[in-house]
């Protein structure tokens, strides 16, 4: 095999001992890599009801075949995949950078890492070597210091360094896993995971060589893909970048404010991508191998936060900015640069803030449980102030909040449950569900919780493609076919933010993993690739006894709080009618059945014949219940 | 014969590099068959996301790594100025390493010995590799001259810029 290293690390952090296992080719042509490749090992590697803190939970790093390749953003990517301590179902997230290609370079399509190490280690990767070293002079380091403390250590510059901050060690449920400063393994709390098992950092080293099978093809492919990048399908990222969408979604009342009480924000031309690109963007830098360049590196140039720098997305921007009721983008880009410190997801963060402030304004937290912290919406101080307590774990709200919004509302008790906006425990992302229900309905069966990522269903929503206030009938269609390509895009490990550049779609993307790795895929194999991934997510949710039909839904906040705002989006919210309506549109069109259970027969047709055992019993327990 | 100030060098400039490595990567590809920035012949450095800069050899007029050499594996070509490294003399001792003031050479992970840039050339641009994929223009191949024109020309039209601004706020 080209391109794939062949080659699976498995790493047992309380006994200490490594070994290797090969890689089938079949298992790379079914599953690809990345997160395909890590939801197949952590299915494989991991006992039912295992709690996602237990030692014997997985941690899995993987790369993608294109990874460590020329391959425009392909060619820098890692995922980390594990059982998520927000959701209990599937966990991923991927990061660009640098890191990745090392990975690969080392010589590894993935690497599982089980047990606990007795005390805060981190594990270095140098190519073949394999060690676990002593991390406990990192304690509460933050993730910058420990990438240069462990380079520094190791003597090595050009060593690549995935490591948590303060907020993993101390189990944050949103804990990110950071390199490179500010790439982040954001989503699903992973960085937690890593807490858990005392594990500060992966440190890796690779020098060997990646080769693809069809050197001239493939080099024509990125030639194409290089030119591609310079025209239209990236300009977004490459002029204003994401936070263009600040503006665009305030305009279509989908501007999510002050934790989804409004749906668009008075103060949104002050934190628009146009007024942070004109004030404070410095310089738009790349990852590695990338033919484009996205991060929007913010620095602020006066004031109280005078020097803060950091990388804005609209992500981010959005739920430290609008959803909290701040329009102060140096508060909101130092806010930013404290969270990559302290390693957290900074969706997450935002929407965690955001519904303690929602607390706060309904009395059902008092400024004796605050420390004193003046939490009203639109209080950049108090955002600053609560993000460092929460990275901390400090004091009685600091610690709660540091559970996520779902395990929050449960510890907070009464009404609060109302305001904590999640799906399945993962907190919602930048769109405001109630004005955009494609998307709604698109979040609620992502596997991964609350996400944008995983099927792409707010875009014909916002693009007008259909009629963004109604759920209907082809709604379920659209976001399966969706989902299919964003699985093989989390696959392959090719940047979302380059997807537009492959015109022909699957027959692009099929055409360039078999120039690397010689390995012959139609489009249609690859299509199903997609779906088999989605239905093997969707097995290990319900094996956890979290995949079934009532954990597909959208938070209370969206069901019965309509939007108060004047316009076209007055009085709208998402009613249990047409969700109902929406999922069984969704799973029809999966050929699941009405409770949301992937069928025995389609699972064999997938190539998942050996699990669909989970299938068979989740249909008992759903029979036995009615 | 070509003069030694006509000798053309890659050269980055620090306001268009982003550190993405491509120029590694396509190093590796063209003057190598594989994909690895340790087998680059520049590289790129990055010290925090607003300091990127990519570094080569610039073909210096009587280099000092070739005077550091003890076994006389480096010898410097007189019409291109590249520095051809004598792979049977060269033992990787690495003195031409810590001679080099812009930490142009590099040791090969496999071979250990020696290698630096040589200046490859595009049949269709005539220009190296690095130069032609690197996606941000930010890489040229230069004389000398060309290089101090190009800063002359910025720095004039800095100062006039400055001046226009500031007679416009008056």
């Amino acid at each position: 095999m080209f391109a794939y290293a062949g080659k699976i690390l498995h790493v047992n952090l309380t006994t200490g001992e490594t070994k290797t296992e090969p890689l089938s080719e079949e298992m790379a042509k079914s599953y690809i890599g990345g997160i395909g490749l890590g939801i197949r090992l952590l299915m494989d590697n991991s006992k039912p009801g295992t709690d996602a803190f237990h030692p014997d939970n997985p941690i899995i790093y993987c790369t993608g075949p294109l990874s460590g390749t020329m391959g425009p953003t392909a060619g820098n990517g890692y995922a980390v995949v594990s059982k998520s301590p927000a959701t209990g179902g599937v966990g991923e997230s991927k990061a660009h950078g640098f890191f990745g290609p090392d990975l690969k370079r080392a010589g590894y399509d993935a690497v599982i890492i089980t047990g606990k190490a007795p005390k805060l280690s981190y594990l270095w990767i140098d190519d073949d070597k394999v060690e676990i070293r002593n991390a406990e002079y990192l304690k509460n380091a933050t993730v910058n210091d420990t990438d240069n403390k462990i380079r520094d250590e190791l003597g090595d510059f050009y060593i690549r360094v995935s490591a948590i901050g303060e907020a993993g060690e101390k189990l944050c449920r949103f804990a990110a896993i950071i390199n490179d400063e500010f790439r982040a393994i954001g989503r699903t709390g992973m960085g937690a995971v890593m807490g858990s098992k005392n594990l500060k950092a992966v440190a890796v080293r690779g020098t060997k060589d990646v080769n693809v099978a069809n050197m001239e093809g493939f080099k024509e492919y990125i030639k194409m893909i290089h030119e591609r990048m310079k025209g239209p399908a990236t300009k977004k990222y490459k002029t204003l970048g994401t936070p263009e969408n600040v503006l665009v979604l305030n305009s279509l009342s989908a501007l999510a404010t002050r934790n989804w009480t409004n749906a668009t924000f008075e103060g949104a031309n002050k934190v628009s991508g146009e007024y942070l690109n004109e004030h404070y963007v410095k310089k738009i830098v790349g990852c590695a191998t990338c033919g484009m360049r996205c991060d929007h590196i913010a620095v602020v140039p006066e004031g109280p936060y005078k020097g803060s720098t950091s990388r804005l997305e609209f992500e981010c921007l959005w739920s430290m900015g609008p959803l909290c009721g701040v329009d102060r983008l140096d508060a909101i880009i130092e806010a930013m640069r404290i969270v990559n410190e302290y390693g957290m997801d900074g969706i997450s963060i935002g929407v965690v803030v955001a519904f303690a402030m929602d607390l706060y304004e309904h009395g059902i937290i008092t400024k004796e449980q605050t420390d004193g912290i003046d939490l009203k919406f639109g209080n950049a101080e108090a955002l600053i102030a609560i993000i460092h307590k929460i990275g901390k774990r400090e004091g009685w709200l600091g610690n709660i909040l540091a559970e996520g919004v779902a395990k929050a509302a449960e510890l907070i008790g009464g009404d609060a449950y109302k305001y904590a906006c999640h799906i399945k425990g993962l907190e919602l992302p930048g769109y405001d569900l109630r004005t955009l229900k494609t998307a709604a309905l698109g979040f609620s069966v992502s596997f991964r919780g609350a996400c944008h990522l995983r099927n792409g269903a707010y875009s014909p929503d916002v693009k007008g493609k259909v009629n963004r206030f109604k759920i209907e009938k082809g709604r379920g269609k659209m976001i399966t076919d969706e989902s299919h390509m964003y699985n093989i895009i989390d696959s392959l490990i090719v940047c979302k933010f380059s997807r537009g550049t492959y015109y022909d779609g699957w027959k692009d993307l099929a055409n360039y993993y078999t120039l690397a790795t010689g390995i012959p895929i139609t489009p249609e194999e690859m299509t199903q690739d997609g779906d088999r991934i989605e239905n093997l997510a969707r097995l290990f949710n319900i094996r956890e006894g979290k995949g079934t039909r009532k954990f597909d839904d959208v938070p209370y906040k969206i069901k019965n709080f309509p939007v108060p705002d004047e316009g076209p989006a007055k009085g709208v919210c998402v009613s249990d009618e047409e969700m109902a309506i929406g999922l069984d549109d969704y799973y029809a069109s999966r050929g699941w059945t009405a409770d949301g259970i992937p069928t025995v027969e389609r699972l064999k047709q997938l190539g998942l014949g050996d699990l669909a055992y989970i299938a068979e019993d989740a249909m008992k327990v759903a029979k036995g219940g009615n | 014969m070509v003069r030694p100030q006509d000798r053309k060098f890659v050269t980055a400039d620090p306001d268009k590099c982003i550190g993405c490595v491509v120029c590694e990567y396509a190093c590796s590809m063209v003057n190598e068959k594989t994909f690895n920035p340790n087998k680059s012949r520049i590289r790129a450095m990055r010290l925090g996301p607003l300091i990127n800069l990519a570094v080569t050899c610039r073909h210096c007029e009587d280099p000092a790594c070739v005077a550091a050499c003890p076994r006389d594996a480096l010898t410097q070509e007189e019409d291109s100025g590249i520095i051809r490294v004598d792979e049977n003399a060269c033992n990787g001792c690495g003195w031409c390493i810590s001679a080099c003031q812009f930490g142009a050479m590099n040791m090969h992970p496999e071979k250990k010995v020696v290698f630096t840039c040589n200046s490859c050339t595009d049949n269709e641009t005539k220009e190296p590799q690095c130069v032609k994929w690197c996606p941000e223009e930010a890489l040229t191949f230069v004389t000398a001259e060309t290089l101090a024109q190009k800063y002359r020309q910025k720095a004039v039209k800095n100062l006039f810029q400055t001046a226009e601004e500031a007679n416009k706020s008056q």
